[in-house]
């Protein structure tokens, strides 16, 4: 059985089970009406074969490739579907081990980056929050129309540039002999230049910087939802501000902060153009190691290995946070 | 009595707009007091200014003789009830009630204590734990008053609570208001452009209008012894009778309208010739004996009949439409419609007054 083979065969699994789960979920009313009455052949045809391809052609099926590949060993073409393609955990063993064979000593040169990634995209998370809360909640509180235009204006525009040549003119800006490093010198607040692509100080901001958007939008909505009266009766109950925001806006908020936090956490961690960039030599970044895997080793299944588990780690703690949150993932999706 | 709040030449303009013109008012303590108005007539944005989420651009504030200028809402002895109660959704009602006590760093314990107690008194504690979504329109409303009255404000603002509730749960709320002033012993200051909540509830009664305070008084004297044509068609139901003072005496007036000449009282300071109204409500009108002495006459052209009264509308021939409230039991027979009439009324309850921009 090859790759593809059984690519198709789980992906058919997978697409029956969640048949049954909706099936088993819904009690069928009497009163309902059928989804091609109620849409019409045309769009209800549309919707479920637009949802249906989306869903499995450009979700499932290449997850389930992947996942399949990451349990194969490095072959020649030739060899595929062979008699030496087999089943093996030797891509994982080397996450851990670094070694095929031995697992005496664990592989903390890619554990480390790994847990150095995960950590560092929670704290620049944290960072990003921090800042686009405060411009949230101004927008969705405190402006007027006209400026509330205009602040939309300014973010969205930057962003039209692309990611590879933000990343670019952020090494430019924080070079040694960069424009900032010259301000800073300038005023005198640093004898020395910093050098902020070494310390990966270059690579933190532009993280920060190239997710505030995904940020900003979901707390926008957020709070926007929030009845400006709640926010004035509890000052009028004697609330300083603080206390508003923490128990009056973000509670109302907290679906918002949650699905903006997800997405800013999930393209952090999962980043690739930026860190290769930016990164300093000393970068740990896990997703350039991935990368190596594809493109420098040529050793397919050993990257699908490791994107694999990124992305478990990372659904792992969204989960852990949301859970703890008290958040429902259908919540973080309003 | 002394003064809760006292508003010294105090004025509210936004850019160009004044919203409230300048204004002096002594409101007592322990007053229920009203602000009567139509929309738009600045009650709302006298009532954010004493709050202190509006600051007056000219003028001074005085809450317990305390100049107010700088003070925010958050420091201020005032609670305010909001037009939509404002409530936080994602507390319980207890946490709702015992939230300006958690700012205050009451202990956990003695707020509990507390927010128990103020839900006894609004008779929620079967309540106690359940969200706000879970309760109903009239339950709300008690849990704004209770959360408000947690802080021990001196002064309660009452945005048009009631708004929002139907007619009988209006009436019992208004019932239940007036009770918790009287219980609390507070100054409550309540917003409405409802005329039957202000008469109905208030100690006093501020009738607004276009940014002025038109007249500061009792239900019965604001009508009965209205003092501007706004206030007269404002409050109550009133006949509107236009025309020329011809005569001036002993504190009575004749005005020459165009149904003939009718006197009230002087309610301004006219001279004869000045372009005048007189006012008289459709209950102070009469029948007058077939062939007897009448004011006026006009036609029936609209009867309802609502047991203890009736109302006619009549028609006198003027652009404005004339009413008359008959007790039906003082009447052996009533008109029919299309009946002409003799109407009179008793000159001291007929009041005469400038002629204003009629009411909204």
């Amino acid at each position: 059985m090859n790759n593809l083979d059984t690519t198709f065969i789980a992906t058919a699994l997978v697409v029956v089970l969640f048949f049954f789960l909706v099936r088993y979920d819904r009690q069928r009313r009497p009163e309902a009406i059928g989804f091609f009455r109620r849409n019409g052949a045309v769009v209800g045809g549309y919707l479920i074969l637009g949802v249906g391809f989306w869903l499995i052609m450009t979700f499932i099926m290449p997850m389930v490739f992947m996942v399949d590949l990451s349990f194969h060993h490095k072959l020649p073409p030739s060899k595929v579907g062979g008699p030496e393609d087999v089943y093996t955990l030797d891509n994982y063993r080397m996450f851990l081990f670094g070694s095929r064979t031995s697992t005496e000593s664990l592989n903390w040169l890619h554990l480390r980056s790994f847990f150095a990634t995960i950590g560092i995209s929670m704290a620049l998370t944290l960072i990003t929050f921090a800042i686009s809360y405060p411009l949230a909640y101004y927008m969705a509180q405190s402006a007027k129309a006209q400026q509330l235009r205009v602040l939309l204006l300014l973010l969205i525009i930057p962003y039209w540039v692309n990611d590879i040549l933000r990343a670019f003119s952020f090494r430019i800006l924080m070079a040694e002999n960069g424009f900032l490093n010259g301000i800073l010198q300038g005023i005198g607040l640093t004898g020395q230049p910093i050098d902020f692509l070494g310390q990966n100080i270059a690579l933190y901001v532009a993280l920060c910087y190239s997710h505030l958007l995904i940020m900003i939008f979901p707390l926008y909505n957020a709070i926007d939802a929030q009845d400006h009266n709640q926010i004035e009766a509890a000052r009028d109950l004697g609330a300083p501000w603080w206390h508003i925001h923490l128990f009056i806006v973000m509670p109302h908020a907290k679906p918002g902060i949650g699905s903006g936090m997800t997405l800013c956490f999930m393209l952090t961690a999962g980043a690739v153009a930026t860190p290769l960039v930016l990164g300093g030599p000393n970068s740990l970044w896990f997703t350039p190691i991935v990368y190596d895997r594809f493109y420098q080793l040529f050793d397919w299944p050993q990257g699908a290995a490791y994107a694999i588990v990124l992305l478990l780690a990372c659904i792992a703690i969204v989960f852990t946070v949301l859970k703890l949150a008290g958040l429902k993932l259908g919540e973080i999706a309003k | 009595m002394t003064t809760a709040i006292e508003l010294e030449k105090v004025r509210i303009t936004f850019g160009t707009f004044t919203a409230v013109h300048d204004t002096n008012l002594d409101i007592r303590d322990g007053e229920f007091f009203s602000f009567l108005g139509p929309s738009g007539c600045g009650k709302t944005t006298l009532l954010r200014t004493i709050s202190g989420f509006t600051e007056p651009s000219a003028g001074v504030v005085r809450i317990g003789g305390k100049d107010m200028a700088g003070i925010g809402p958050n420091k201020r002895p005032t609670a305010l009830i909001f037009q939509n109660l404002a409530l936080f959704p994602m507390m319980t009602v207890a946490e709702n009630v015992a939230y300006g006590l958690r700012v205050r760093g009451v202990g956990k314990s003695e707020r509990e204590q507390r927010a128990m107690k103020l839900l006894d008194q609004v008779a929620l504690t079967p309540h106690a734990h359940k969200k706000i979504s879970a309760l109903s329109g009239g339950q709300k409303q008690r849990v704004a008053i209770a959360r408000a009255l947690a802080v021990e404000p001196k002064v309660l603002l009452l945005d048009e609570p009631l708004s929002a509730l139907d007619l009988k749960l209006r009436q019992h709320m208004r019932r239940e208001l007036r009770e918790i002033q009287q219980r609390v012993g507070i100054t409550f200051i309540y917003i409405t452009h409802d005329q039957g909540e202000a008469l109905n509830m208030s100690d006093r009664i501020a009738v607004m209008n276009a940014g002025h305070i038109e007249q500061v008084g009792t239900g019965r004297e604001i009508y009965s012894k209205p003092q501007s044509a706004f206030v007269a068609s404002f409050v109550g139901e009133s006949n509107e009778l236009p025309g020329k003072v011809s005569r001036i005496s002993d504190g009575m007036c004749t005005v020459d309208t165009p149904l003939g000449a009718l006197s009230g009282r002087v309610g301004g300071d006219f001279r004869v010739g000045d372009a005048a109204t007189l006012f008289v409500r459709p209950e102070q009108l009469r029948l007058a004996a077939p062939g007897g002495d009448h004011a006026f006459r006009a036609r029936v052209d609209d009867l309802s009949f609502e047991g203890s009264m009736t109302h006619l509308g009549l028609d006198t021939g003027l652009a404005q439409d004339c009413a008359a409230t008959l007790m039906t039991s003082n009447h052996e027979s009533l008109p029919e419609i299309g009946a002409d009439l003799g109407l009179s009324f008793n000159p001291l309850d007929a009041i005469v007054l400038k002629s204003g921009a009629p009411a909204a």
